[in-house]
């Protein structure tokens, strides 16, 4: 069993959901997909180690959820559609989550955000 | 016949739903935004349309990684919207036209392009949030919708070139629908963005404003594009472009472009707005 090189595979900083990511991350993106219910949202925020091993998580995803780490959830085959919802749980942006992957804070990263858009072309 | 009155890209960032139900209309941040908004109202108070195509992707409300469709059409008589996880709030139902869905579906099978065929399907911001934007004040949708689904979830996703094909057959399929109706296309999402891993936040508006030029008379060197050259240069969610382009081959080889705006950012995207018309 081999995975196909692909010529995305050197963008830098980017992690491109395909069948390798999507097979990897399957039980981590189920769990989050549950969470268009409030009652599984609440579940989770309750007992997060107990709702995410309902899934059949790796201790890996588990502890990424638990830290709410985002970088290590891509690295685990995250997808960020549905982690968006699970950031939705916590009350959290797709900019809050987009300054931590950045390494940056939330206000760095808006201004960097508007730095672009003021950019002459 | 069905009267083909033109096509509109548009944003469906879930942000812009949120600012929409708050009116911030005149807010310094969205103003820019929403200004580029108003010649689209008016084109669509003159040209009145019944039923919008609308070619959107779904996030994870009804389609998810169990069974993932390149392409998808809704052939119901409404499609709700609902909780999509994180704060946005549940819209009416969209109202649809099956009659026309089906011959759309006919159309494209008999042509070769095999789409999965929905009888039931629940519809996330990226259809609602446009219609959400060009219609504020409406109390029910003021028109009926076909959705259009593809995927750009999950890698592979359908190449541009695909895309406009598919668009093409979609163009000739209600100019051919038997009834006296009037329809507009809409290529949601986009434009450059990029949500996730270290380079999130990438934007980039050269690459967005050549695109939005090479729209008008220049589609070849947009279908030339693979979804590589997509992600490297307008960012991994970026890809979502390719909708756009199922919408300009509805509206065949030569258009008039009507209205354009461009702004950015939008939370973390590049936004345009496009009003073109097939010119006769």
């Amino acid at each position: 069993m081999a995975w196909t090189k692909k010529d995305y595979d050197d963008i830098p900083g980017t992690f491109v959901f395909d069948g390798r990511r999507s097979l990897m991350g399957w039980p981590l993106n189920k769990m989050c997909m549950s969470l268009n219910d409030e009652e599984n949202r609440e579940a989770l925020r309750q007992d997060v180690e107990g709702y995410c091993k309902r899934f059949d998580m790796s201790d890996e995803q588990i502890q990424a959820v638990k830290d709410l780490d985002a970088l290590a959830m891509m690295r685990l085959g995250g997808n960020i559609y549905y982690m968006a919802k699970l950031a939705g749980a916590y009350g959290l942006s797709v900019q809050d989550v987009g300054a931590q992957m950045r390494g940056v804070t939330v206000e760095q990263f808006k201004e960097m955000l508007l730095e672009q858009g003021r950019e002459e072309v | 016949m069905a009267n083909l009155i033109g096509g509109i890209t548009s944003s469906h960032i879930p942000a812009v739903g949120i600012a929409t139900s708050k009116g911030l209309f005149d807010d310094p941040y969205w103003k820019p935004f929403f200004d580029g908004y108003v010649p689209v109202r008016a084109w669509m108070e003159e040209k009145k349309p019944d039923v919008v195509v609308l070619v959107y992707n779904d996030h994870g409300l009804n389609f998810f990684l169990d069974q993932m469709p390149t392409f998808a059409i809704g052939a119901a008589r409404a499609y709700d919207n609902a909780d999509e996880g994180w704060g946005l709030k549940t819209m009416p139902p969209v109202p649809g036209d099956p009659e026309l869905s089906w011959h759309i579906i006919e159309t494209l099978v008999k042509n070769e392009f095999d789409p999965t065929i929905c009888q039931e399907m629940k519809v996330d911001h990226g259809l609602v949030v446009p219609l959400q934007v060009i219609w504020p004040d409406a109390d029910d949708w003021p028109v009926k919708v076909v959705p259009v689904a593809v995927n750009t979830v999950q890698h592979p996703v359908p190449s541009a070139k695909r895309c406009y094909d598919m668009g093409k057959v979609i163009g000739d399929a209600i100019r051919s629908y038997d009834e006296d109706i009037n329809v507009a296309v809409f290529g949601t999402g986009g434009m450059s963005h990029q949500l996730q891993g270290q380079r999130a936040g990438f934007i980039n508006k050269r690459f967005d404003l050549d695109f939005m030029d090479k729209m008008i008379d220049r589609v070849g060197e947009l279908t030339r594009l693979s979804t590589t050259d997509f992600i490297r240069d307008s960012g991994s969610e970026g890809v979502e472009l390719i909708m756009w382009l199922v919408m300009r081959g509805a509206m065949g080889d030569k258009v008039t472009l009507k209205h354009a705006n461009y702004h950015a950012p939008i939370s973390n995207t590049g936004a345009g707005v496009m009003v073109l018309e097939p010119t006769e």
